[in-house]
């Protein structure tokens, strides 16, 4: 099974990334598992092989240890052929605004971390000369607002440093792909407040990442709605925004 | 508290409902209060997977744990729903045994009712392809279950309502099929006997079931579409045509609650004499039509419970033994065709023996009809339950939400031994749903 395609999900056991996994091994691809404890991600990795026939494995990768990046892609024993990275930490804003310990986890799982280990790939898959990298973002990232504006900014640079990437890395043959969600029903926003027809199931999100990457999107939003919806709140002037409460 | 409510959207009742992400957290779950039943994926009609106090969310288990294509033997979580064993291994030529109206129900659901499919009268239940249970019984023990293996326990979780504990996984057999496509064959049937004659007619037959003209009467009374039909070779396939067709997901959605007299005498009357007119054309020559629409003909509508409106609706499904099934079928279809509300959703199969101890099919006829809730139809139901007790039939505990104690207990005789299992498995009875404190919980 040499000649598969390979697929690096960091992030494995959220459900965007299982959904994720799904879609590709559906698909084909064999499938690498990336979380902070790989052991936890073994029945996931056993159900993408009794699922789809193709090989699974897992791997222990923390995002708040970036001395360990170099490391983790040097023990991988191959270079995959795309990485997606799911990680994210919404966190609790009301918290993150007078704890600074919070506050600055939620700033680095959301954006140095994921950052720093997409840009290392870039780089070995710009040595190489292919590969895609896949990094979901937020549609919160695209105007910090009062409810969530510590995740939002960590986002809005995570969706920064992926554009500038992209424009970087599309000379060399690989391709960057931001993924900006929306509303998904997840254990992440389970208990929150979602607008129904705003609202997807984690495997539309799986769905929509693996066919930005075989169609070299460059930008999802996965509800085309999003895309309207932060079209508006971009453009509304500073006065308005700031007396919205949401 | 959540309100929280079946498939039918009646009853609505208070029940907190969590979701665990590991069988620990289910334990911890069921163990901290009294009153916790399982839920899959709510498509019980009823108050059945709904808890007493709290509700234990199981789609989030949805993984596979493993499966041999030598065999079709596959090890599960109970929340893996019908729809993704069937597009994740029909394209690898398996399928379940039994599959019921709809495919979006977990496993976990699918194992404690006991569903039915079309091939009932020959096949068997759900019950009768699994092989083995992980259980959570009330009294805080995790169990396999199996015929061999605490057997009683096994026959009690099959067709158990989900009282004898919380299903984790089972183990499961898969039908190895060269195609996803059936070979249907549609006889009209001008009456109820021809109707019955045709699925007499259609015990060799893998599946069979008759769609039913409620709305009909005197002469017409019971004339019904006759379908049968068989797993169709690649060689019955158009040219061209994938050996796996495509599920789609549900296109048409119902996006709100329709006025409840949307569906009224005079459109169900006209729906129902074009449906059947139509299907009459097609009667006579086989056809190979996609699994998908020939076993779930209503999944392709999400939300269509929303039809009936806010107040919900009622299905009613009995089973009626062999002998005597005739007279007590024209009886229940005269009163109801004089009533005029029942809807396009009526159904007439024959079904065989049941596996579980509190399992629904006997060896007769079962008619499923749906009512919106409105009126007077709860006394109506329970004249046609008196039908059906006297009869020796009984009701569908899958579909139920309304019906008395006593008819419950006419109906279903082995209950003393189930509830003598349950006891060994669960004394203080954490586990307890609302149906079963209205049928079967000491008051």
């Amino acid at each position: 099974m040499t000649s598969r395609k390979t697929v690096l999900v960091l992030g494995g056991s959220s459900d965007i990334g299982r959904a994720a996994a799904r879609a590709f091994a559906k698909a084909g691809y064999n499938i690498g598992l990336a979380g902070r404890d790989a052991a936890a991600l073994e029945p996931d990795a056993a159900d993408l092989r009794a699922r789809y026939n193709i090989e699974a494995s897992t791997w222990t990768f923390d995002v708040l240890d970036t001395a360990s990046f170099d490391g983790f892609v040097a023990g991988l024993p191959a270079l995959p052929d795309v990485v997606v990275s799911i990680i994210g930490l919404l966190g609790v804003q009301p918290n993150a605004e007078s704890d600074l310990a919070h506050a600055t986890t939620i700033m680095r799982s959301n954006y140095e971390g994921p950052s720093l280990i997409l840009g290392l790939f870039a780089e070995k898959f710009l040595g190489r000369g292919n590969g895609t990298i896949v990094g979901v973002s937020s549609v919160a990232g695209d105007r910090g607002r009062a409810s969530n504006y510590v995740y939002g900014s960590a986002k809005a640079g995570f969706s920064a440093f992926l554009s500038g990437l992209r424009a970087r890395a599309s000379r060399g043959g690989v391709h960057v792909v931001t993924v900006k969600p929306g509303f998904v029903r997840t254990k992440m926003t389970e208990g929150m407040k979602l607008i129904g027809p705003l609202t997807v199931d984690a495997p539309v999100v799986g769905d929509a990442i693996l066919n930005a990457v075989e169609k070299k999107t460059d930008v999802v939003y996965v509800s085309g709605k999003w895309r309207l919806v932060m079209l508006i709140i971009k453009t509304l002037p500073e006065p308005v925004f700031k007396k919205l409460k949401f | 508290m959540t309100l929280v409510s079946g498939w039918g959207r009646f009853p609505v009742v208070d029940s907190e409902v969590l979701r665990p992400r590991s069988f620990e957290a289910v334990a911890a779950a069921v163990a901290a209060v009294t009153g916790s039943v399982a839920r899959g994926n709510g498509r019980a009609y009823g108050d059945a997977a709904i808890g007493a106090v709290r509700t234990i969310g199981m789609t989030g288990f949805d993984r596979v744990r493993s499966f041999d294509p030598a065999t079709g033997r596959i090890r599960l979580e109970a929340g893996v729903l019908l729809s993704d064993l069937i597009d994740t291994f029909g394209p690898r030529g398996f399928l379940p045994f039994v599959v019921p109206g709809t495919r979006f129900v977990s496993v976990g659901g699918a194992i404690a009712a006991d569903v039915h499919g079309k091939n009932h009268h020959g096949e068997g239940g759900f019950g009768r392809y699994v092989d083995s249970i992980l259980l959570r019984t009330g009294q805080g023990e995790t169990i396999e279950v199996s015929r061999e293996q605490n057997s009683d326990a096994f026959f009690a979780t099959v067709g158990g309502m989900g009282l004898t504990g919380i299903i984790l996984e089972a183990t499961m057999r898969l039908r190895p099929v060269e195609t996803g496509w059936i070979r249907e064959r549609v006889i009209s049937a001008s009456d109820l006997d021809a109707a019955m004659r045709a699925l007499d007619a259609g015990d060799s037959a893998t599946y069979s079931v008759a769609w039913i003209d409620c709305a009909a009467r005197g002469r017409d009374l019971g004339r019904s579409l006759i379908y049968l039909g068989e797993h169709a070779c690649v060689d019955e396939l158009a040219e061209g045509a994938d050996r796996f067709p495509v599920g789609k997901n549900p296109g048409l959605a119902v996006p709100i609650d329709l006025p409840s007299m949307t569906l009224n005498r005079v459109s169900i009357r006209a729906f129902n004499e074009l449906y059947y007119r139509m299907g009459a054309r097609r009667a006579g020559g086989d056809h190979v039509v996609s699994l998908y629409p020939y076993f779930f003909p209503l999944d392709s509508i999400a939300d269509w419970n929303r039809i009936y409106g806010r107040r919900g609706f009622l299905q009613h499904q009995c089973v009626i033994p062999e002998a005597g099934a005739r007279d007590v079928l024209a009886d229940i279809l005269d009163r109801v065709a004089k009533r005029g509300d029942a809807s396009f959703l009526a159904v007439l199969k024959k079904l065989g023996h049941g596996d579980g101890v509190l399992s629904f099919p006997l060896p007769g006829y079962t008619l499923a009809l749906d009512f919106p809730v409105k009126g007077d139809i709860l006394n109506f139901l329970d004249e046609i339950d008196r039908l059906v007790v006297a009869a020796g039939g009984r009701l569908y505990l899958a579909k139920d939400a309304r019906q008395s104690r006593a008819t419950f207990e006419a109906g279903y005789p082995a209950l003393s031994r189930f509830n003598a299992i349950r006891k060994s498995l669960d004394p203080a009875k954490n586990i307890r749903s609302k149906l079963s404190q209205r049928l079967f919980d000491e008051v």
